[in-house]
């Protein structure tokens, strides 16, 4: 289900001061600029791939979230070793990220409109989905209507973490059955795609949205462009699996700049009343 | 998701299956049966009596059959739930449902012969029947894309399961599938919102709905017809976020590593009712589904009789809340690392008093749902 082997992320930690080539167009662009640009790049307008916590400081009001569920960690249900052990590989990727999953759910304001926010992290094994990911979400949809507020969860996966088999499947069930609860309810739900949202996390919470927005050019799709060109023997049209490419289909309903984001959820929520 | 399109049950090198649809584990069963052959055509030419010595053999070979189908390796069960000959879709509705009626109709696309819809009648029970199917002969089995599903089939099923709960009719789903189809139509036909809409609708549809894995549950493509209040498996089938041969690719860098893969992923009845994925265990006849499909359909037969007698029993909103209860704890296998190996490195120092919060109301919130035996440690709040 997962797209690809998880890579060891790079740091996406610049220190000031240097120059760095952007990854859409090769430019060498300012550190200190391209941090004002919240990463985007002024050249090409490339939006870099986001951890989790630089997400959260361009999104919310300074200081305003307000992380739960922080301590949850993987009880490695199935004792699974390919390379190396999971129970390693967790270890390894949390020293590296500093961050103990692949999301941090919370509450935040944005534009002084409070949220239940919740974040994926592609700097975390992909963002891959396993039972912390799932308990998170799922508690977030839950506090979402205990607090009667709107649920904005910024999306990025390969999909189903396969070192937790089924028990990571799933949570794609349990996460969708807690967004109808908070249909039910009547709540607000804004998904946010950024690049990549793929196979179960598209599958589920992604696109379950009462309004679905994306950043520009992000890979959002279910099967892995390499299986589909193994399946039809025949090279994948240009734009394949982006956001262009969904927004022209129907399957979302807008794309928006990083710059715009907060502005954009903000008026969002504005409509929707709560 | 779906990575192998492969046919599997056209006998490739991986799945061992032979031209008489024998599996590589089961030859010393095929050497016996032949034995026996033998020794009956003799007794037939010759008119000699060779009962004992074909009774003996038939003994052997139930004791041996035994021996090879209880301790199946989980690539074995791989083999056996895709083997050609285990009963499909079509065999179910000839020999468990009565009075069918296909509904095909998607309002939307087209008719995806891969998600097989309709009113029948099982054990007595007027049901909405909704399933994977896999196709019989080459001719079906391209028709309906060897059972992976397009958006429009889910869609599909979505449209006649609430049908079934306009007029209270339990909902039947059999599973049976490599995974939805990896293709760019069904890419551009939005299979990813697909499943998704199929998952949050389904936990709330007001009616029953059992689930039975016949054959392969592969991945998103089986869930997306999988949320319901009871989720068995037929003993020898399985059920896998990936199949052995994509996880083997990814992980292990090699296909040839399936084997060791399916130990991996858990995938077997026994090792899901174990982590509590699974409600239940449909046993199959000696030696396989393939051997017996009518046994086989009709021990699907009466769990479903039994379960369709009980969740009808139950009022819709207690059934409701039982089965968001089981969605919602069901795979819960994390704990608080009230004592984290390494210090959490902190890379934004606003974010530091944040970083602590851990919000006591929602631990607990958490806490009250985990099933009982679920091995989570008790959450520590900072
Ligand atoms: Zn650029």
């Amino acid at each position: 289900m997962p797209l690809q082997p998880a890579p060891i992320e790079k740091k996406t930690d610049i220190p000031e001061g240097v120059w760095l080539r952007c990854e859409g167009c090769g430019e060498m662009l300012y550190t200190r600029e391209f941090e004002e640009m919240l990463r985007v790049c002024k050249v090409c307008h490339h939006h870099h791939r986001l951890d989790a916590r630089t997400r959260i400081k361009q999104l919310v009001d300074e200081g305003t979230f307000e992380e739960f569920l922080a301590d949850l960690v993987s009880t490695d249900p199935l004792q699974f070793t390919d390379r190396i052990p999971y129970k390693e590989r967790l270890q390894q990727i949390q020293e590296q990220s500093g961050e103990k999953e692949a999301i941090l759910v919370g509450k935040a304001y944005i534009k002084g409109r409070g949220v239940i926010l919740g974040v994926m992290n592609p700097a975390f094994i992909m963002a891959s989905m396993g039972a912390v990911v799932g308990e998170k979400v799922t508690t977030a949809a839950e506090r979402a209507v205990e607090d009667n507020l709107p649920l904005v969860l910024v999306t990025a996966s390969g999909g189903a973490r396969m070192q937790e088999g089924m028990v990571s499947l799933v949570q794609m069930a349990k996460t969708s059955a807690a967004l109808a609860k908070l249909d039910d309810a009547g709540g607000l739900y804004i998904t946010v795609l950024t690049d990549p949202t793929t196979a179960g996390v598209a599958a589920s919470f992604a696109m379950l949205g009462d309004v679905i927005i994306s950043e520009p050019k992000a890979m959002v799709g279910f099967a892995g462009p390499r299986v589909i060109a193994n399946t039809i023997k025949a090279e994948l049209p240009d734009g394949f699996q982006t956001a262009e490419f969904l927004l022209e289909r129907g399957f979302i309903d807008r794309i928006v700049e990083r710059k715009e984001l907060r502005s954009e959820i903000a008026r969002l929520i504005d409509y929707c009343g709560k | 998701m779906a990575d192998t399109i492969v046919n599997s049950s056209a006998g490739n090198g991986n799945t061992a299956v032979s031209g008489s649809g024998l599996l590589e584990f089961e030859k010393p069963l095929a050497r016996i049966e032949q034995e026996i052959a033998q020794l009956e055509a003799q007794q037939q030419t010759t008119g000699r009596d060779l009962s004992e010595p074909i009774g003996e053999l038939r003994n052997l070979l139930r004791g041996m059959t035994r021996e090879i189908y209880t301790k199946l390796t989980a690539w074995e069960t791989v083999q056996v739930a895709r083997h050609p000959r285990r009963p499909i879709i079509s065999d179910y509705l000839r020999f468990m449902v009565k009075d069918f009626v296909e509904l095909h109709g998607d309002r939307t696309f087209g008719d995806d012969k891969a998600m097989v819809c309709g009113f029948g009648r099982i054990a007595g029970h007027k049901v909405m029947l909704v399933g994977h199917n896999k196709g019989k002969d080459t001719k079906e089995k391209i028709a309906c894309h060897f059972g992976c599903a397009h958006p429009e089939g889910y869609r599909k099923s979505l449209l006649k399961m609430k049908l079934a709960e306009k007029f209270n009719l339990p909902i039947v789903c059999l599973i049976d599938t490599q995974g939805a189809y990896p293709g760019i139509g069904a890419e551009e036909r939005g299979i990813s919102q697909a499943i998704a809409v199929n998952l949050l609708e389904m936990s709330r549809l007001k009616c029953p709905i059992v689930c039975v894995v016949i054959g392969e549950g592969g991945s998103g493509g089986a869930l997306g017809i999988g949320v319901g209040d009871r989720m068995a498996l037929l003993q020898h089938s399985f059920y896998s976020v990936i199949s052995p041969e994509g996880c083997a690719a990814i992980l292990f860098k090699t296909g040839e590593q399936a084997r060791r893969a399916a130990e991996s992923l858990h995938l077997t009845a026994n090792e899901l009712l174990k982590l509590q994925i699974i409600d239940d265990i449909i046993p199959e006849p000696l030696g396989g589904a393939h051997r017996r499909p009518d046994e086989t359909i009709q021990a699907v037969d009466q769990y479903l009789a039994k379960t369709l007698r009980e969740l009808k029993r139950v009022r819709i909103d207690t059934l409701l809340k039982r089965r968001y209860n089981r969605l919602r704890t069901v795979g819960s296998f994390f704990e608080s690392a009230n004592k984290p190996a390494t210090p959490p490195r902190i890379r934004k120092p606003k974010a530091q008093g944040a970083d602590r919060l851990a919000d006591a109301a929602s631990v607990d919130g958490a806490s009250k749902h985990r099933r009982s035996p679920a091995p989570v440690a008790a959450v520590e709040s900072v």
